[in-house]
């Protein structure tokens, strides 16, 4: 195989591209679906390993668009993380990649989403967020923010659900924001929350061009960008390239993760550290309340266990490997057992 | 066989005559009380006597302080089904003293707590035998600790009862003891409040019932056990390894009794490694969801739940359907609509679970018919899910799950797993070409993939949107009706590939009667019954959905009546038989006897139905 055009892993980038798109020409998710496959072969992580599970809703649909020697698994609308929890807890050894929309995951799901998060199941948690339910023709979503309107000239009259604050709410171990429009800091973030051992959360703001891309919205391309405040720059090292990195002093500061590599984070707005959960609220709030959009990696916390470790699972064998020999108590384990019902 | 003693044919109320072996109780308590632990150890007793028991609880949805009644069989004759007609009546609670009184049959005794409950009541049923016992004062005499009088004073009635029944106080201590096992010091105390009952007996009453109880040897190598134990058993023995559920009576104790043996049996002593996982999730949704994705990974795994819990989950069911996806969902049914009644049985989700979910849907269920098939059928359950690739119902309910049964210790399973048309990396390599939906074998069955594999031809994309032979979108018309068809017509296949009906023809029957699921405990003494009446009847009883429809349109045909027996409204199996069998000359042959109190269906009720409708 010839080298130059495969990652470390011996795929091409071929391996990790999907059928065409059939979303709008432009649609944010497709920017999102794009970074995806760069990041997952820059990370050489294997791509029949790959299950990507999603929920109902255009960005649900883009699974079928990138990593095609993957697992796709489109089910129902708002319902992608409990298939995740099935498919990672029945093998370990599957690297998942859940994607969802904000409908998905802020309303109907909104039940689903906190309850991953609270089990920190190891899995990368996209939420392409447009503000609207897009394949269902431009309603408001939960996410979208007061005051904004639809096409219709309808207002928004409510809050939104910030799903990050609420993530980091419920203990979640890595919270990030990032636009599908900045390909440098949407990469990075990916791989990083690929290496992060835990429910990573990737709110995506991934404006819909054809339902929410009209002046008064909040989340429209001139919108998004005018108004993306930068909490920080976020590089990824991988563990295979440690001896590259090099840091000037008070620049930028690392995280290191369980499996060696490094988050590089570089501070933009002064002094913030991005394992201080209450800071992280704070600013959320802050830039939120200025009618900015914050993005950047926001909290992390590379310690804290997954759960098929919370479950004492085996880390390289899967329970769908085990077989009668390795599940039945013997005949004679079975008889002492109901001895006690006699 | 032993003709039924029938009301007619015994006079309890005549002191010459004894009855051995054969009566029913009922212990009307307050729940809360601790009287569940009391009765357990009761039955227990008489089921080390080696007398056939069944044991009924019927209990409200509250924690404390409202009624619960705990009947209890014994028959020398083996008929484990609910009865009707109390001959020994225990009365602890004043709520429903009153009640309890007036319903117990002519002639009946009555065992009762004289310091809380009042003898004028019983002024109104002369032709009771009555045992006042002052259970309130003999506890404060004789317990020291306070805090545990309230729980004791059942402890004494049991102690009371066996004297009068004659009951073997030996097993009675044995039973104590290994009751309280884990708290040795609980079971000094509780054998003495049993003492304390009988010694009041024998000091202070004269027997006047004629009910006895006397060793036998009916129970030789039979469990006394919890229906759910036994289904989780299946469950464990089926290679369950991912278990997600959310708690609802009375679906709650299957995978607890799950995750009890999980731990005992699948954590590696060695390393701690669990070979199994448990979550209890955060609704029905997600735990249906679980379940899913467990097993499109290649997971054995099962969710438990009742009737609300299916209701919730039937958009996922229907997902499972039609991406085709092993999956196990068991429902211990109880009474609907809504949260009808909790705590009470029935027989009400048959049509929800067969056709779960929008659209064409048409889901394989098994019915077990007692606790060994129980068991049976819930490991087979998985073998089923993987053979034909969908989501498999094990419909039992609250009867067969949360009631003690006696049964058969289980089989050991002699063969192992089937896990169906999976393909490995090799068989790829083989078959040079793979179609996640395609119809190879022609039997409507296709071949799956694990995620994981890495042949190049493995990967396919699963949705519940329209989809092609090779997995991919589709929205053409025709390729979604093949699709369709062909799972249509794998599920048809399946008729006679699942747990065949169980017949048992008599020749000279022109009755026939069809039953299913818990309601076979009654059939026996409804058919004893109805051919000491002069009915002599034909039995079959169905254990899986779809029916193997050969097999009922022949038993129609041997037969001028048959009468399906429901514990349903709307005779909700008879619609299923309807739609199969349009054969109006064969179903104009259909009766019915439907049965939806909430109590468990007993052979009176059935044989009085029948009765009635053979006079016309
Ligand atoms: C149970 C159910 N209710 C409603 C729908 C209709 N529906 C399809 S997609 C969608 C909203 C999707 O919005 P979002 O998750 O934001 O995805 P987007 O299309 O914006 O990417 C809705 C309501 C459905 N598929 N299932
Ligand atoms: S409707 Fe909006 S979200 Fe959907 S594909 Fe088009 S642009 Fe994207
Ligand atoms: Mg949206």
């Amino acid at each position: 195989m010839n080298t130059a055009t495969t990652n470390h892993a011996g795929f091409a980038k071929s391996d990790y591209e999907g059928q065409p798109s059939t979303l709008c020409k432009g649609c944010g998710h497709d920017n999102i679906t794009r970074h995806i496959i760069t990041a997952y072969y820059e990370m050489g992580i294997n791509p029949y390993d790959v299950v990507k599970p999603s929920g109902i809703g255009c960005s649900s649909k883009t699974p079928a668009y990138f990593i095609h020697r993957g697992y796709g698994i489109n089910s129902v609308h708002g319902r992608m993380p409990s298939v995740s929890l099935g498919a990672k807890l029945a093998n370990g050894n599957l690297q998942v990649v859940g994607i969802s929309g904000d409908g998905d995951s802020a309303s109907i799901g909104m039940g689903q989403f906190c309850h991953a998060v609270r089990r920190n199941l190891d899995m990368v948690y996209v939420v392409e967020n447009n503000g609207v339910y897009g394949l269902t023709k431009g309603q408001f979503s939960a996410t979208a923010d007061r005051g904004s309107t639809l096409k219709t000239g309808d207002i928004n009259s409510l809050e939104d659900i910030d799903l990050c604050a609420t993530a980091i709410t419920l203990n979640g171990t890595f919270v990030a924001r990032a636009y599908s429009n900045d390909a440098k800091q949407l990469r990075a973030m990916i791989k990083a929350s690929i290496a992060h051992r835990g429910t990573s959360l990737l709110d995506v703001i991934s404006p819909c061009v054809t339902f929410n891309n009209h002046e008064g919205s909040t989340k429209s391309i001139s919108y998004v960008k005018e108004h993306d405040v930068h909490l920080n720059q976020v590089g990824f090292v991988p563990h295979w390239e440690q001896d590259e990195v090099e840091l000037k002093a008070g620049e930028a500061s690392e995280i290191r993760l369980p499996d060696g590599s490094q988050i590089v984070v570089r501070q933009v707005r002064d002094n913030y550290d991005p394992t201080d959960r209450i800071a992280a609220l704070q600013v959320l709030r802050e830039v939120a309340d200025q009618g900015e959009i914050l993005t950047g990696l926001i909290y992390v916390s590379p310690q804290e266990p997954d759960f098929n470790t919370i479950s004492k699972l085996n880390a390289t064998k899967g329970l769908c490997h085990y077989d009668e020999a390795d599940l039945r108590p013997t005949k004679e384990q079975m008889s002492e057992y109901l001895a006690s019902y006699r | 066989m032993n003709p039924p003693d029938t009301l007619e044919a015994t006079q309890p109320s005549s002191p010459t005559k004894v009855i051995v072996n054969d009566v029913t109780f009922q212990m009307a308590t307050a729940n809360g009380t601790g009287s569940q632990s009391a009765n357990n150890i009761f039955a227990k007793t008489l089921f080390r006597m080696g007398i056939p028991v069944a044991a009924k609880n019927l209990f409200p949805s509250n924690i404390q302080g409202l009624p619960t009644w705990f009947s209890l069989r014994a028959s020398k004759d083996g008929y484990t089904s609910c009865k009707r007609d109390i001959d020994f009546l225990v009365g602890m609670n004043p709520a429903t003293w009153s009640k309890d009184v007036a319903e117990v049959r002519q002639g009946a005794a009555v065992l009762y707590n004289s310091d809380e409950l009042s003898s004028e009541i019983l002024k109104s049923r002369p032709d009771l035998v009555t045992y006042p016992v002052p259970i309130t004062t003999l506890v404060k005499e004789h317990i020291p600790a306070p805090k545990l009088r309230k729980m004791l004073a059942n402890v004494v009635y049991v102690g009371a009862v066996a004297e009068l029944l004659g009951m073997d106080h030996d097993v009675l201590r044995g039973v104590i003891a290994d009751n309280f096992k884990s708290k040795p010091k609980a079971v000094d105390i509780n054998v003495k409040a049993a003492e304390v009952g009988r010694e009041y007996v024998r000091q202070n009453l004269e027997k006047k019932d004629p009910f006895r109880v006397e060793t036998m040897n009916a129970n030789e190598g039979k469990l006394l056990i919890e229906g759910n134990t036994m289904g989780a058993l299946g469950a464990l023995m089926g290679g369950c390894t991912t278990l997600f559920w959310y708690p609802i009576t009375p679906s709650s104790s299957l995978p607890e009794a799950l995750i009890a043996q999980f731990r005992r049996f699948r954590i590696d002593p060695s390393n701690e490694e669990h070979r199994y996982v448990d979550v209890q999730c955060e609704d029905e949704l997600a735990s249906a969801g679980a379940v899913l994705g467990a097993g499109w990974a290649g997971a054995r795994s099962c969710t438990s739940t009742s009737g609300p819990g299916i209701s919730l989950m039937s958009e996922f069911i229907g997902f499972g359907y039609y991406a085709e996806i092993p999956s196990v969902f068991f429902d211990v049914q109880r009474v609907g609509p809504s949260t009808g009644l909790p705590t009470r049985t029935a027989q009400g989700d048959i049509l929800l679970c067969y056709h779960c979910s929008h659209g064409d849907t048409k889901n394989i269920c098994l019915l077990p018919g007692g606790p060994e098939e129980y068991y049976e059928f819930s490991r087979q359950a998985f073998d089923v899910a993987d053979r034909f690739q969908t989501p498999v119902f094990v419909l039992s309910d609250l009867d067969l799950g949360m009631n003690f049964w006696m049964c058969d210790q289980p089989e050991y399973p002699t063969e192992g797993f089937d896990r169906g048309k999976v393909m490995s990396e090799e068989d790829l390599e083989n078959a040079k070409s793979f179609g996640r939906y395609r119809d190879v074998d022609g039997d409507g069955i296709p071949y799956r993939t694990l995620p994981g594999n890495k042949h190049p031809l493995a990967s396919y994309f699963t949705r519940g949107s329209g989809h092609d032979e090779d997995a991919n979108y589709s929205e053409d018309g025709d390729t979604f009706r093949r699709n369709l068809a062909r799972i249509g017509k794998k599920i048809e296949g399946s008729r006679d590939k699942l747990p065949q009906p169980i017949l048992d023809a008599n020749d000279k029957a022109k009755v026939g009667l069809i039953a299913y699921g818990s309601t076979e405990a009654a059939m026996q003494e409804v058919r004893d019954m109805l051919s000491s009446d002069g009915v002599p009847t034909s039995y079959l009883r169905l254990r899986a959905l779809p029916v193997a429809k050969n097999v009922v349109e022949d038993f129609l045909r041997n037969h001028e009546r048959v009468y399906i027996i429901e514990q349903n409204r709307d005779g909700q199996l008879e619609t299923i038989l309807r739609d199969d069998i349009r054969n109006g000359e064969l179903t104009d042959r259909l009766r019915h006897v439907r049965h939806f109190t909430g109590i468990p269906i007993d052979a009176q009720t059935v044989r009085s139905s029948v009765l009635e409708q053979e006079k016309n």
